[in-house]
């Protein structure tokens, strides 16, 4: 390089594409129903794993799941954290609590929100239940539940955690 | 030396052509695949095979970590050996055959898939290209192919006539082909009535692009025979790139797929049918002059991409046409190639024989 050759270290080329997203057979029949209020998953026809928000497959068999399941909107914490730093663009405001849920009659959590409780008493096999958005606000989205919050109900022992049938925990004991 | 390990292949199978497959999403449009390979060959999952790779691009979905969502279709519990290309499946073939070769592996599964619709392909393409000139530009993948076109005119290597010749046989050959997305018999001349896209192609000249997904499983012969399924033998395989600066390259020539058939032992038989990666009519013309192609050699008797181009699936679905056709009795030697890249930077070709 010549010694009046400045180096060149950054260029910009903004990158734009535009895309119509589908989000799959099974994910939108689960948007369809969660917009009337209703979580629906699928079941494995091999394992009989219940998969919700399902993908249309079970991923340890390798086959399509096709027959759906209403759950209810009781879940157990299966595993939570503490988040206390703002995180750029959430609106919610720190501390709160992203809990991974188990849904009563599933086999796989998702990951919510948890509020209306102490952060400090937050525990895994703890039980809670969807606070929703009113009906008229419901949408095809997942936030249509607010969060979830604790109900008094006796913690899940760890070993039956996504094991719960869909009658939930009060019926089994 | 020892010989190398022979490979046969066992099991093809790939969706219809379509230009929207609606709201399936990428495991929803690869497990009916999979489930008819399995079926083929009498297999359960991924489990019952030693290696499974498969083809796709990100960009063409929008998602980052997309192909990873295809694992879903696989039953990977208890884990599998997986791997992937960001290529046509037909280099995931080519990974699995060297798989097998160094003895970590006798079977495979090959998977390539698209979703190609969600977004505006040439476009898409466009960003393929170097990072520094050429993708700021966003030249798309159907002007690159223009300007190839174009060359190759004035160079007197092809006619509009010739490239819509080569239109019409594969949507004639198409009529047999029940994934076709185009079909039909048409003539040259109203293929030519057409006005020109970009110049000199038409929109005829430019294969339909199609989401969906093909599947293919491999292994050794020893194996095969156990399994007591039809096979054909992969007698040679080879793929070779040029340059990505398009200017330093000669666009009316292919010598990366003549270098690739060379070290497929291309030349050391009679090729009775050759299918052939050709997204543009034009391309059709240099690769049979790059192949040493004559009048002996049927091309893209199932009509090619022309019939419908399944995006990352394409390459791996003309060795699979191939595959078909040996197992059938039809042919016992034919030529498969698959391409990647601009005006056919990047070209694999094939060799399938009976056993
Ligand atoms: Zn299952």
């Amino acid at each position: 390089m010549s010694e009046d050759t400045e180096a060149v270290t950054r260029i910009e080329t903004p990158v734009y594409l535009q895309y119509n997203f589908t989000a799959g057979r099974a994910p939108a029949r689960f948007l369809e129903r969660i917009r009337q209020g209703v979580l629906t998953g699928q079941r494995c026809p091999r394992c009989a794993n219940v998969y919700i928000p399902p993908r249309g497959s079970c991923p340890a068999c390798g086959v399509p799941t096709e027959e759906e399941v209403v759950l209810p909107d009781k879940a157990t914490v299966q595993s939570f954290t503490v988040v206390a730093i703002p995180i750029p663009n959430n609106p919610i405001k720190p501390p709160f609590v992203i809990a991974n849920l188990v849904l009563d009659g599933a086999n796989i959590s998702f990951i919510h929100l948890m509020s209306e409780c102490e952060n400090s008493e937050v525990h895994i096999g703890q039980r809670v239940q969807a606070v929703w958005k009113p009906e008229a606000e419901w949408t095809y989205a997942m936030d249509n539940i607010r969060y979830f919050k604790p109900i008094d109900e006796p913690d899940v022992p760890v070993d039956r955690i996504g094991r719960l049938p869909i009658g939930g925990w009060e019926d089994e004991q | 030396m020892t010989a190398m390990k022979e490979i046969a292949v066992v099991a093809f199978s790939q969706s219809d052509c379509l230009a929207r497959a609606g709201a399936a999403n990428e495991v929803e449009l690869i497990m009916p695949q999979l489930r008819a390979v399995f079926g083929q060959v009498g297999l359960n999952n991924a489990q019952d095979v030693d290696f499974v790779c498969s083809g796709s691009c990100d960009y063409l979905q929008g998602a980052a970590f997309a192909f990873v969502a295809g694992v879903d279709a696989l039953g990977a519990v208890p884990p599998i050996k997986e791997s992937h290309v960001e290529m046509d499946a037909a280099w995931a073939l080519y990974e699995s055959i060297l798989k097998i070769r160094m003895d970590q592996a006798e079977s495979a599964l090959i998977y390539g898939f698209a979703k190609a619709s969600a977004g505006e392909l040439p476009t898409v393409l466009s960003q393929q290209l170097d990072p520094y000139y050429l993708a700021p530009l966003w030249v798309d993948s159907v002007s690159l192919a223009a300007m190839q076109a174009r060359l190759l005119i004035e160079k007197g290597l092809a006619t509009e006539q010739a490239m819509a010749g080569v239109v019409a046989r594969a949507r004639k050959h198409a009529m047999v082909n029940p994934h076709a997305q185009v079909s039909g018999e048409v003539s040259i001349e109203t293929l030519l009535a057409a006005d020109t896209v970009v110049s000199p192609l038409r929109e005829s000249d430019c294969a339909p692009v199609a989401d969906g997904a093909a599947a293919m499983i491999i292994c050794t012969v020893d194996k095969a025979r156990e399994w007591g399924v039809p096979y054909a033998v992969i007698s040679g395989i080879d793929h070779r790139i040029e340059t990505h600066n398009l200017g330093m390259r000669d666009l009316t020539d292919s010598p990366s797929t003549r270098q690739a058939a060379a070290g497929a032992g291309v030349g050391r038989g009679a090729v009775e049918v050759a299918e052939l990666c050709a997204p543009f009519s034009h391309q059709e013309i240099i690769l049979t002059r790059a192949l040493g192609l004559g009048d002996d050699t049927v091309i893209n008797p199932s009509g090619g991409v022309m019939a419908g181009n399944l995006m990352m699936a394409s390459g791996l679905a003309r060795i699979g046409e191939v595959f078909r056709r040996i197992v059938s009795g039809d042919i016992s030697r034919g030529v498969a190639h698959a391409t990647s890249g601009p005006c056919l930077q990047h070209n694999l070709v094939a060799v399938l024989e009976s056993a």
